[in-house]
């Protein structure tokens, strides 16, 4: 008891100095205290378990940046060993010159979306989505567009006003430009779960592709989404948008309503 | 058995015999059609392996000969045994020499088709002999090194490669693993062929064929005698070629097989009837084999919500139960699914999970249980993800589960790193053992929330079964009444593979296999 005391006595002294704030110029990851710069790590070594494993462990973590690395864990794995190893960040980062694209647009909620519609649209938005190519997972696009949506988060076809239609996964995109060329959709809302070998980048460019040889590209809000997109790489890609997790309906809503709106879309034919 | 639920013994009951006459009404249809896998199958057993020059897999090119000449509705071994009657030729040199264009089985003169299923009889009892000796080496590797603590530990590989599979399937063996699942890579099952040899490349998992199951099967087969403890290999008898990868898997003595009789269906959009002809062929080769099949009804729940639809899993486990007794699967075999789904947010989601477990087990108390892991609700937030594995560790020993699919801390991230399978391995086997009896030791409070969930979702699966039995399966999930997928009868994939049987069709092996009859 009275080390501890002895301790956080210790650190409020630190505290009282020049390091009790941030310098948003100069950012170190936090442990317990101002710029202590701790980090966590567990990763594996293709090696034997034993003193030259935690060893080659320290130094790697040296060369990625961490001074006094401390191995505080190690596991045997027959030929394999798995670390738990902590170390001190020496590298900073100027958190005041960041830059982060986003979808640039006010969320609305399902209500406010619904009135949105009403009140500036005056007719029924018609959504097409599916989960394209080989990628078998229907979560993504399920979550966005199904009724009962996602952790308390209504899909899209609950929305009065849009009419959301999923045709599911592994759904070609040739299948699926004929659909939105079927019931003159408004928006195409692409999920790309599975990225291994990076197998989404080629299929969400040659979406973008089949679109603008059908020469209708200019006339859809094109929104893709998964796990691994950022807007920054949708809109690399030819999108309109780009979701990531944490996404729930409302987001997609609002951004394709005002995009509607923004891109004089709104009388169709 | 003394049911701690207070399950009614006669709802039950009746949930089983609806499900029995479900099955039994579809098995009419079933037997009145073949299909390209089915007859497929019958070929890769009569000994025809192998690819043409364009990579095209022989019982394909033969399959698709039959089909052209309009031949189908008699059946493979028909052509195949009329063709060695009129060319003296074995199986395999017919099926090269289509592939080449030298021969054409369809215009050969025809022999009556007791003449043809004699003459291949010899090859059909050929092939029963190899899988028996599969299924011996299996008995006897359980007899002598013998095997894990049921929940068995099952975990995946998925690297794409089958040879880096073997390296990872290996440490997880050494690490604790029952059982290795090889992931298959995806859209494999919409492939209407089975890719052939070693392969080196796949999307989200490893193609099966037949030589990675070789592969696979011999590298486990060395460490099982290095662990000292039986592990069983698992893939996929799904998809378009369902039958022809179960009959693939009993000859390489796979031990557990995903088979759902309407998974693909509802989540492959693969055409209902197809599935429901394809099953019946790869269930009876199953049971045949030894292996056991794992249904896939966690899946319902990462569509639909894992509280509220319940007895759609029940319902539905009803229905693999009964289509796997009329394919003579012994209940042991049936790896009935279920999985632990709901959202973490629900009060008292622990406590509807268990009863619901227990309840699977009190309601088939033979069955290897399939238990999935939390998948929904992973967040990428893997100390969290940990924990929600250790309470869906804690449901399983708890409710006496049979095979545990590992829950991994990093799922919804990437395919299991190493060090995820080993993380995994360790948190049930210290839950496992930490609450081994409890499930003897402790009872439900009378009408408590537990008993009084088990009950509702029992009786509300009943009622589920009730509506299917009076509109029939076909229209059943038309309505979208499973996993809230809706399907169209004539829809989906693999529809033009069906054709309906003539009076002299016949299929050796199913009889056989049955033991004699049908």
């Amino acid at each position: 008891m009275r080390h501890h005391q002895t301790t956080q006595a210790a650190a409020g002294k630190a505290a009282a100095t020049a390091t009790a704030t941030v310098d948003l110029t100069q950012v170190k990851p936090y442990g317990d205290t101002m710029n202590d710069g701790m980090v966590q790590l567990s990763f594996t070594l293709p090696v034997p378990y034993g003193d030259e494993a935690n060893e080659a462990a320290k130094i790697l973590a040296k060369q990625m940046g961490l001074d006094e690395p401390s191995v505080v864990y190690s596991k045997d794995m027959a030929g394999f060993t798995w670390f738990v190893l902590y170390g001190k960040c020496r590298h900073t980062v100027d958190f005041t010159s960041i830059k982060v694209t986003k979808v640039d647009v006010e969320v609305m909620d399902r209500l406010e979306c619904e009135k949105y519609i009403k009140e500036n649209i005056k007719r029924n938005v018609v959504v097409v989505g599916a989960c394209t190519g080989t990628d078998a997972h229907t979560v993504g696009i399920d979550a966005i567009m199904n009724m009962k949506g996602f952790h308390g988060h209504y899909g899209l076809e609950r929305y009065q006003g849009i009419e959301a239609i999923n045709m599911g996964s592994q759904v070609p995109n040739e299948a699926l430009i004929a659909k939105a060329i079927e019931v003159n959709a408004d928006a195409i809302l692409v999920s790309q779960i599975v990225t291994q070998k990076d197998v989404h980048i080629a299929n969400l460019t040659n979406l973008v592709e089949l679109l603008e040889a059908e020469g209708i590209r200019d006339k859809v809000i094109l929104v893709c989404g998964g796990p691994r997109i950022s807007h920054e790489l949708a809109q690399e890609l030819g999108y309109d948008a780009g979701f990531g997790p944490h996404t729930y309906a409302e987001h997609v809503a609002s951004f394709i309503l005002t995009e509607i709106v923004k891109r004089k879309l709104v009388d169709k034919k | 058995m003394n049911s701690k639920l207070n399950l009614d013994p006669k709802l039950i009951d009746s949930a089983r015999s609806r499900a029995a006459r479900i099955a039994e009404s579809m098995q009419t249809f079933i037997d009145r059609h073949t299909t390209v896998s089915t007859e497929r199958t019958v070929l890769r057993l009569l000994g025809i392996d192998g690819v043409d020059d364009v990579d095209t897999p022989l019982p394909n090119v033969v399959v698709d000969a039959i089909k052209d000449g309009g031949g189908l509705p008699r059946g493979a071994a028909y052509w195949i045994g009329n063709a060695m009657i009129q060319t003296g030729l074995d199986p395999q040199t017919i099926a090269e020499r289509v592939a080449s264009g030298e021969l054409d089985i369809m215009k050969l003169p025809m022999a009556s088709p007791a003449a043809a299923e004699e003459k291949i009889l010899p090859l059909v009892h050929a092939a029963l002999e190899k899988i028996k000796a599969q299924t011996a080496k299996r008995e006897q590797y359980l007899s002598t090194i013998g095997e894990g603590r049921q929940p068995y530990l099952y975990v995946i590989v998925a690297t794409g490669n089958i040879y880096e599979d073997i390296i990872q399937a290996k440490a997880a063996a050494r690490q604790g693993a029952d059982i290795i699942a090889v992931i298959r890579t995806t859209a494999q099952s919409l492939l209407d062929y089975v890719p052939y040899g070693p392969t080196t490349e796949g999307f989200g998992g490893t193609y099966a064929t037949q030589e990675n199951f070789r592969l696979m099967r011999k590298a486990l087969d060395e460490v099982s005698e290095e662990v000292g403890r039986y592990i069983r290999l698992c893939n996929y008898s799904s998809g378009l070629c369902m039958p022809e990868i179960a009959a693939m898997g009993a000859l390489e003595r796979l031990d557990v097989m995903l088979n759902d009789a309407l998974y693909g269906i509802l989540f492959r959009d693969i055409n209902m009837q197809r599935t429901l002809v394809d099953q019946y062929f790869s269930r009876v080769i199953i049971g045949y084999s030894g292996i056991i099949f794992n249904s896939g009804e966690d899946n319902y729940l990462t569509t639909a919500d894992a509280f509220e639809e319940a007895h759609t899993v029940l319902a539905s486990q009803f229905i693999n139960e009964q289509f796997a007794v009329l394919a003579k699967i012994k209940e042991e075999q049936m790896g009935l699914g279920h999985a632990f789904e709901m959202d973490p947010d629900l009060e008292n989601g622990f406590l509807y999970e268990l009863a619901q477990a227990i309840m699977a087990r009190e309601i088939f108390p033979k069955a290897s249980l399939k238990y999935m892991p939390p998948t929904k609700y992973m967040t990428g937030n893997i100390f969290k993800g940990h924990i929600q594995d250790a309470l869906f560790n804690f449901v399983a020993v708890w409710s006496g589960q049979s095979i545990q699919l590992l829950g991994m801390l990093t799922e919804a991230i990437h395919t299991p790193h190493m060090h995820d399978r080993m993380l995994s391995i360790e948190n049930a086997k210290y839950i496992f053992n930490n609450a081994r009896s409890i499930g003897d030791e402790v009872e439900f409070k009378k009408d408590g929330i537990i008993q009084r969930r088990a009950q509702q979702v029992l009786a509300e699966a009943d009622k589920l079964l009730a509506e299917i039995e009076k509109e029939g399966l076909f229209s059943t999930i038309e309505k979208g009444k499973f996993g809230g997928v809706k399907r169209a009868r004539d829809g989906g994939k693999g529809l033009d593979g069906v054709c309906v049987k003539d009076e002299t069709y016949f299929n050796p092996f199913i009889r056989l296999m049955l033991g004699g009859e049908k």
